[in-house]
């Protein structure tokens, strides 16, 4: 039974879980009809459909990020993706001379993803071929991005009216939302092409040790550029939701701190920032902390002002408890638990 | 003719000396990137000056000093923790919390004698907290900073969400002072509080036994404690000085634009990190100088000017540029470091 025990609490995915099921709780107690799933006009309804579908664009960057964290790196620009992937998208809709046409969003939405594709291959080009710090290589994208996205938009805020596009943020698949479905088939993507196949081993690979990784024939440009370009893939997926969202396209808030978000759920869900081994499903638990943090903060009439104060509380508590030196501390505390226990057993 | 010779082949020899000494220099990674930047200051303020009237004055260049009072200090802060290799992303944060918290409490009657050490004293506490939160629980500075950013920018909301004007006597001389400097030129006391800064930053990490464990610890951490260095105290006195440096430059801020407001300084800290990086700091840490962030700044600072006098290029240009510069200055830093090795 302990033995159980010591394995779920050495589970990477522990504390965030516990750390889902405490908002979970709260919310449940500040308002009792928080796990209610209603059915109306065919679509599903509740408190935790809201939180899939307000986290999906973050969980989308988040798989696209976590595989980025796990080579090493990092990848700031997701947010200067988002704004970039919505603005191509809303001014090619706008220009086109019927914006409701099934096929006009279809190619806005082929564009917008191909330029984010370019937008990849830049990041991957910077980190894998000139050698560039991670943290530094995306910088310059985080920075001029947002320049070009309001270069795209002439730094006006670009309103479409098109129901196929507005869809994408807000519409209903056999009563599912859209946006989650999307989260869904990009989680599951990610899952199966790294965890069903070698790919995952040859990314954490790299991570820990890009060195020993190159010699024993690991080709760690090309899954560097892969990891890139599908993090700006996910990024611009992120992007068009949320540009569909709000049927607006603002060059300056979209996406805006959507890479911190990103990264935190990555954290949060046990992935090391140092690479390596990587949790996909802790990167979803993480996610969903997020999400059902904000959601939280509302439920319990917080006032939403301090939302910033409560997340900066939550993510200093999952840093604490799951850092090195407090599992160390926690260990020493069970093993003298556990000497007391049977020093008592002696004595008796 | 022999002679002749001789010293013909001395000449030469002494060319090819003082040639390889300036490639040399500009090839290492501690010099290079800072010589570069200088350059590449003087160059676009040349180019500014043919292209526009009124460009090449003394007054312009003292503005830039006199604009960017408040990110020098920030940059010297921020050149503290990436010499030891870790970044700090709170400061923006934390330069908003810094005159929010000024705003509203001179709003309130205290005196700016009181206030000005309490924020000082508040941000060097919490540069405090993410330290041992580095250090000890050994939580990435990447992290670690984050969440302190979100903690200063909710702090700045639950205080206020409308901006606060300031119109305290001693804040508001504070801002209109202009120190004479003889033919036409003026500065402002934050320029002075600002050089003073750089000027203790320099003796620190030059002259102190702290600054060279500060370059001990970018170099290798390892080694640094195996060699008995203070490696705890150090690690997280560089997030103390960061937080001082930003509460302080949240000082200046509020002196500069004599409000407090919430939305402020957004996205300040990653100007200090660029221009941490333009001035040729290496971001693993362990190589750069203050000077250079300073440097840096002004380049950042050259650029808006230029883009200010074009006059029909949108603001949004900035952004580009600043991209594409660090780009370059990255690519350099790269070429430059990996013809040593």
């Amino acid at each position: 039974m302990s033995a159980v025990f010591a394995r779920l609490i050495a589970s990477r995915l522990f504390w965030p879980i516990v750390m889902l099921l405490v908002l979970f709780a709260i919310n449940l107690i500040a308002f009792p009809g928080f796990f209610a799933i209603t059915i109306k006009d065919g679509h599903l309804f509740g408190s935790l459909i809201d939180i899939l579908r307000n986290g999906a664009p973050t969980l989308i960057i988040a798989v696209g990020m976590t595989l980025v964290i796990a080579t090493r790196g990092i990848d700031l620009s997701v947010g200067a993706v988002c704004a970039i992937s919505g603005a191509v998208a809303c001014s090619i809709i706008l220009g086109s001379p019927d914006p409701a046409n099934g096929a006009t969003v279809a190619v806005a939405v082929t564009v917008a993803l191909a330029i984010s594709l370019v937008l990849g291959v830049w990041n991957g080009f910077l980190v894998a071929v000139l050698g560039i710090q991670p943290i530094i290589a995306t910088l310059i994208l985080m920075t001029a991005g947002r320049g070009m996205a309001m270069l795209i938009t002439e730094g006006q805020i670009l309103t479409v009216n098109s129901p196929p596009f507005k869809a994408m943020g807000s519409g209903f698949w056999f009563g599912v939302p859209i946006a989650v479905i999307i989260a869904a088939v990009v989680f599951a993507v990610a899952a199966l092409l790294t965890r069903r196949t070698a790919l995952g081993m040859l990314i954490e690979s790299v991570g820990i040790n890009p060195e020993a990784s190159r010699q024993a024939g690991v080709r760690a440009r090309g899954l560097l550029f892969a990891v890139y370009t599908f993090c700006a893939f996910c990024a611009a997926i992120a992007g068009l939701i949320l540009t569909a969202n709000q049927t607006a396209a603002d060059a300056n808030n979209t996406g805006l701190f959507l890479e911190l978000d990103a990264i935190l759920a990555v954290v949060i869900g046990g992935t090391s920032l140092a690479g390596g081994r990587y949790s996909l499903a802790g990167t979803l638990v993480g996610a969903l902390v997020i999400q059902t943090l904000v959601t939280t903060v509302y439920t319990v009439g917080i006032p939403p002002i301090a939302t910033m104060v409560f997340k900066a509380a939550v993510v200093a508590a999952v840093c604490l408890l799951q850092s090195p030196t407090t599992n160390q501390a926690l260990a020493g505390f069970r093993r003298r638990l556990a000497l007391r226990a049977g020093k008592g057993i002696a004595a008796s | 003719m022999s002679s002749i010779q001789a010293t013909d082949l001395t000449g030469a020899s002494l060319g090819t000396r003082v040639g390889s000494g300036i490639r040399s220099v500009l090839t290492s990674p501690k010099y290079g990137p800072v010589l570069v930047t200088a350059v590449l200051f003087a160059a676009v303020f040349v180019v500014g000056g043919i292209r526009y009237e009124g460009f090449f004055s003394g007054q312009v260049f003292l503005n830039l000093l006199v604009d960017n009072a408040y990110l020098i200090v920030l940059a010297v802060g921020m050149s503290f923790v990436i010499l030891t290799g870790g970044i700090d992303l709170s400061v923006g944060a934390v330069v908003a919390l810094s005159t929010i918290i000024a705003a509203s409490l001179l709003q309130s009657g205290w005196s700016p004698g009181v206030v000005i050490p309490l924020i000082l004293v508040l941000t060097s506490v919490l540069g405090l907290a993410v330290g041992l939160m580095i250090h000890v629980f050994q939580v990435q500075p990447f992290i670690a900073t984050l969440a302190a950013m979100f903690l200063a920018r909710g702090l700045c909301y639950v205080i206020s969400k409308d901006s606060i004007s300031i119109t305290d006597p001693a804040f508001v001389a504070l801002a209109v002072t202009r120190i004479p400097l003889g033919g036409g030129l003026s500065i402002t006391p934050s320029v002075i509080i600002a050089l003073v800064v750089v000027l203790v930053a320099v003796v620190v990490l030059h002259y102190t036994r702290l600054g060279r464990t500060v370059y001990a610890l970018g170099g290798s951490e390892q080694s640094g404690r195996l060699m008995g260095l203070p490696v705890a105290r150090t690690k997280v006195l560089v997030y103390v000085i960061s937080g001082f440096c930003s509460g302080l430059a949240g000082v200046l801020f509020s002196f500069y634009t004599l409000s407090g407001y919430s939305l402020t300084a957004v996205g300040t800290e990653l100007d200090a990190i660029a221009a941490v990086v333009i001035g040729g700091t290496l971001l693993t840490g362990g190589y750069g100088f203050v000077l250079g962030s300073v440097l840096g700044v002004l380049v950042l600072g050259v650029i808006q000017t230029l883009i200010t006098f074009e006059g029909t290029l949108s603001s949004w240009w900035t952004k580009i540029f600043i991209g594409g510069l660090l780009l370059v200055f990255i690519i350099l830093q790269k070429v430059l470091t990996a013809r040593r090795r």
